[in-house]
């Protein structure tokens, strides 16, 4: 956490002098030493990092220099855009790769499977912005099918939640395909077999909890990515979340934010780690501490 | 039947990446035009096979008059230029790291383990995006970015790989031998965990490239009016309504790269991993 | 008049790709409540043979044959739905592997239960209470605890115990036990064999068990089978097999085993020159040939099975 810390610190205070940097380009002298006053940037590194470090800990995140707010309730404000964002993704994505890793497991070497396996090897070469921007020609534009910009309706989270997904996708479907040969091949789906269960109990009751471990796990760190790449959607799409805070920030040199961003979606990523490994304990029998 | 099919994508990847690399290293000889030189007589035009379209722009041009075609040739030396120098970059990284804390484990692995998992806490595109913003925006920085960036998998990769060898008999027999550390890593280990290291160098190199995309894509990568592609797609993206294919085509481009990439890389692990295993 | 085998199986082939037949023309009948072994070593196809016989083999394999009858029924040509209803139910079967058979994310309990619950229409709780009756039964202390237990909580040899009793959950006429002995410590073998010899006193259960020991055959069968790539060459009473046997395979086996008592020190382990040969299509004659020291030219050629009458079939020319 500490590194954590230190480095979103560190990454404002790369180019130099913060306070002109703030200002802009068309500040006078005089803006520059308000400014450098008002955020106690003419104190020492160290000083200003303990400051910092304090105030997170005491959950007050600095002030916004763009927005004159704190940043806490810009970050606030917009997380729910991101969050529902981050799950919708998370949520297609494995309604997607899991059915599909699992047909492509039960036709292991046959034409269904190299079919999917395509699809997974085409997925993983697209840049997501760019089919984001096409999809929002094609299906928003030329056909009207869903909105391109703006959440009021709730398939507003449609296409940004499907660009986002299908990142993850072709990843997500490999290991669960990869997982599901392994189950199926094993011995103990040999033995459900031989005690004469039916083809959908083996395979989803016996192999699936099985192949799922090492799924979950990657799951809740794709969810980091796409928590991260929201960044990119949420500008291709225009939604208001912390991504496009984030960018926003940084392409106006709000340092304050930016600090604040980079520490919020570093200790969500580190969360949701965590959270994997919990999850596969859970899972996995053999991993509990008895 | 499967075994063709995975023939013919090794060949086809390594086709599409030769392929480009070649027309990225020829790209001064054989762009017809300066991708530079902006005509504002001629904006916005159509592709030749188009309606519209003259024979002079293959590919029409941009917003700002310049030759589409020859605009994305160097777009391709843009990209393989980015892959090929991040993936030297972070591969000495994450490799050094990955076998040092394999090889020698116990604190000098936990050290290492440490360090990867600070790494893999921190949110890559947003850094990324925040360091070309502060410190200014160039080629060599989105480079050196990247490249401090994506070693982890090599780390990972190396880390993991190495401590397999490290247990093998022929270790320890080199070891019995007299011979000395640094001698049986880079003579022993290295030559049997490079086959690894290969498939990732490919698979992170396609990662560089897109992601440089979608930082040029925001404004934060390499700046105008260089064309990466990511830029192309930015540039274009105001324009999409009426010319369609302005952003299509630089996509396409990222698009197919991307997939020779992979396509080679998942050919080389298939055909390395046989060998070995033969 | 003899009543009918519980399961008769002639003329069993298995093919695997164009180029492999892994099993050519096996048969192999079990009488009720009686024990037939089928011995041979590594790849000669018995463990195909009993994966064939339920109906488990992979699925680039291809299995034919003149007939498969489990209690006169015919089990060949059987939907994968039908023979799923009579897998585990009257058909059960264990495996080599207790370390890998059991599914290591449910608990014993849970995975016994569903043997049966599969079948009968009963309650999980029931299920259960059957559960803890045969663990006790194979030898299992504190039922209740190793049901709540999960599969790498417990020793091999217990999880083999738990293996054959949950193959027991539907009360079966018919236990096929692959090797069920090969992974354990030898004086866990000797537990699990006189468990299964106890269990078929009491319940009349039919064992087929498939093993590489003629230490294993000599403990419990009633009748063996030898197999050698992809054939029985001899098939006789146990007694019979030990005292007299025809095929020059067999004899060689038997010359293999070193008895304490009549072997004398300096004496020559006996074995068996050559290794198995692969059969590729379009083989003819007998497969022993290379290594028969009694081969013949007619060995090329086919091969006659001999028969003495009293239960006694050999694949040889030799009488």
């Amino acid at each position: 956490m500490l590194t954590v810390l230190t480095i979103s610190f560190a990454l404002t205070r790369l180019s130099g002098d913060v306070a002109v940097s703030m200002a802009g380009p068309q500040a006078t002298q005089q803006d520059v030493d308000t400014i450098r006053k008002a955020y106690g940037l003419d104190r020492p590194l160290t000083v200003q990092f303990v400051t910092w470090v304090a105030g997170v800990a005491t959950g007050d995140l600095g002030r916004s220099y763009l927005y004159h707010a704190p940043v806490g309730e810009l970050i606030r404000s917009r997380l729910p855009v991101t969050l529902t964002l981050g799950l919708t993704g998370l949520v297609i994505a494995l309604a997607l790769a899991l059915p599909l890793g699992i047909l492509a497991a039960m036709n292991e070497g046959r034409v269904l499977d190299r079919g999917i396996m395509m699809i997974a090897v085409l997925g993983q070469a697209m840049p997501s912005f760019w089919l984001g921007l096409v999809l929002v020609i094609w299906l928003g534009v030329k056909w009207q099918l869903l909105p391109i910009s703006g959440v009021e309706t709730w398939d507003g989270y449609v296409l940004p939640g499907f660009v986002l997904a299908f990142s993850a996708v072709p990843a997500l479907m490999r290991l669960t395909r990869g997982g599901m040969v392994d189950a199926l091949a094993s011995d103990y789906v040999r033995t459900a077999r031989a005690k004469g269960l039916t083809r959908f109990s083996v395979v989803m009751k016996h192999a699936l909890r099985n192949a799922a471990m090492p799924v979950v796990a990657v799951a809740a760190v794709q969810l980091g990515f796409m928590l991260g790449g929201s960044i990119v959607i949420e500008s291709v799409f225009a939604l208001n979340g912390v991504g496009y805070l984030a960018w926003e920030s940084i392409s106006k040199n709000d340092f304050p934010v930016v600090q604040a961003v980079v520490l919020f979606l570093a200790t969500i990523y580190i969360a949701l780690t965590l959270l994997a490994d919990m999850f596969n304990a859970v899972l996995d029998p053999r991993l509990r501490i008895s | 039947m499967a075994f063709h099919i995975r023939r013919l994508a090794l060949a086809l990847g390594f086709i599409i990446v030769v392929g480009i690399a070649l027309v990225a290293l020829l790209a001064p000889w054989i762009t017809p035009h300066d991708p530079f030189l902006q005509n504002l007589d001629v904006r916005m035009a159509p592709p030749s096979f188009m309606e519209g379209g003259g024979p002079d722009h293959f590919l029409g041009t941009d917003q700002l008059g310049r030759d589409y075609f020859s605009r994305l040739i160097y777009g391709a030396r843009i990209s393989m230029l980015i892959g090929a120098l991040v993936v030297v970059c972070s591969g000495l990284i994450g490799t050094t790291l990955g076998v040092v804390g394999g090889f020698f484990g116990g604190r000098v692995d936990a050290v290492v383990m440490f360090i990867i998992t600070c790494r893999l806490s921190i949110p890559l595109i947003l850094v990324a995006l925040t360091v070309v913003s502060f410190v200014g925006s160039s080629l060599a920085v989105v480079v050196l970015t990247l490249g401090l960036l994506l070693w982890e998998r090599f780390a990972v990769v190396a880390r993991t790989t190495t401590m397999q060898v490290r247990n093998l008999d022929y270790i320890a027999a080199a070891w019995a031998a007299g011979c000395s550390r640094p001698y049986i890593l880079l003579r022993e280990v290295l030559p049997n965990i490079v086959h690894h290291l290969i498939v990732v160098t490919t698979l992170e190199m396609a990662l560089a490239i897109l992601l440089e995309a979608a930082l040029s894509f925001l404004g934060l990568g390499v700046p105008p009016p260089l064309p990466s592609w990511g830029l192309m797609i930015a540039e274009a993206k105001d324009y999409m309504y009426f010319s369609p294919w302005v952003i299509l085509v630089p996509g396409i481009a990222l698009f197919v790269l991307v997939l020779g990439i992979n396509l080679l890389g998942d050919g080389l692990r298939d055909r390395l991993g046989a060998a070995r295993d033969a | 008049m003899l009543e009918a085998p519980l399961l008769d199986v002639r003329g069993l082939r298995v093919r695997f790709s164009a180029q492999v037949e892994a099993v050519r023309g096996v048969d192999l009948t079990v009488e009720r409540g009686q024990t037939h072994c089928v011995v041979g070593e590594s790849g000669c196809g018995k463990s195909v043979s009993s994966l064939a016989v339920m109906g488990l083999l992979a699925r680039g394999a291809k299995r034919s044959a003149t007939h498969m009858r489990f209690d006169g029924q015919d089990i060949l040509g059987l939907s994968d739905t039908a023979l799923q209803r009579l897998r585990g139910d009257r058909m059960a079967m264990i495996f080599q592997e207790p370390m890998t058979s059991l599914n290591p994310a449910y608990t014993i309990g849970s995975q016994m239960a569903e043997a049966l619950t599969r079948h009968r229409k009963v309650s999980k709780q029931q299920a259960l209470d059957r559960a803890a009756e045969l663990l006790t039964k194979v030898g299992i202390t504190a039922p209740g605890l190793r049901l709540a237990q999960y599969p790498h909580q417990l020793s091999g040899g217990l999880r083999q115990r738990v293996m054959i009793a949950m193959a027991l959950m539907c009360d079966p006429e018919l236990l096929i036990a692959d090797e069920p002995t090969t992974a354990l410590d030898v004086t866990v073998q000797a537990q699990i064999l006189r468990l299964l010899r106890d269990l078929q006193a009491e319940l009349g259960l039919a064992i087929l068990l498939i093993t590489h020991d003629l230490g294993v055959v000599a403990r419990i069968a009633h009748k063996v089978s030898v197999m050698y790539a992809g054939e029985v060459v001899e098939s006789a009473p146990a007694a019979d097999l030990f005292a007299a046997p025809r095929h020059p395979y067999t004899q060689g086996l038997l010359a293999c085993v070193p008895i304490p008592g009549k072997i004398k020190r300096g004496d020559k382990l006996g074995s068996i020159p050559g290794t198995v040969p692969r059969i590729a299509d379009g083989f003819t004659g007998c497969g022993f040939r290379d290594r028969c020291a009694q081969a013949m030219p007619q060995c090329a050629d086919s091969v006659p099975q001999r028969d003495d009458g009293a239960g006694h079939r050999h694949l040889c020319h030799l009488a």
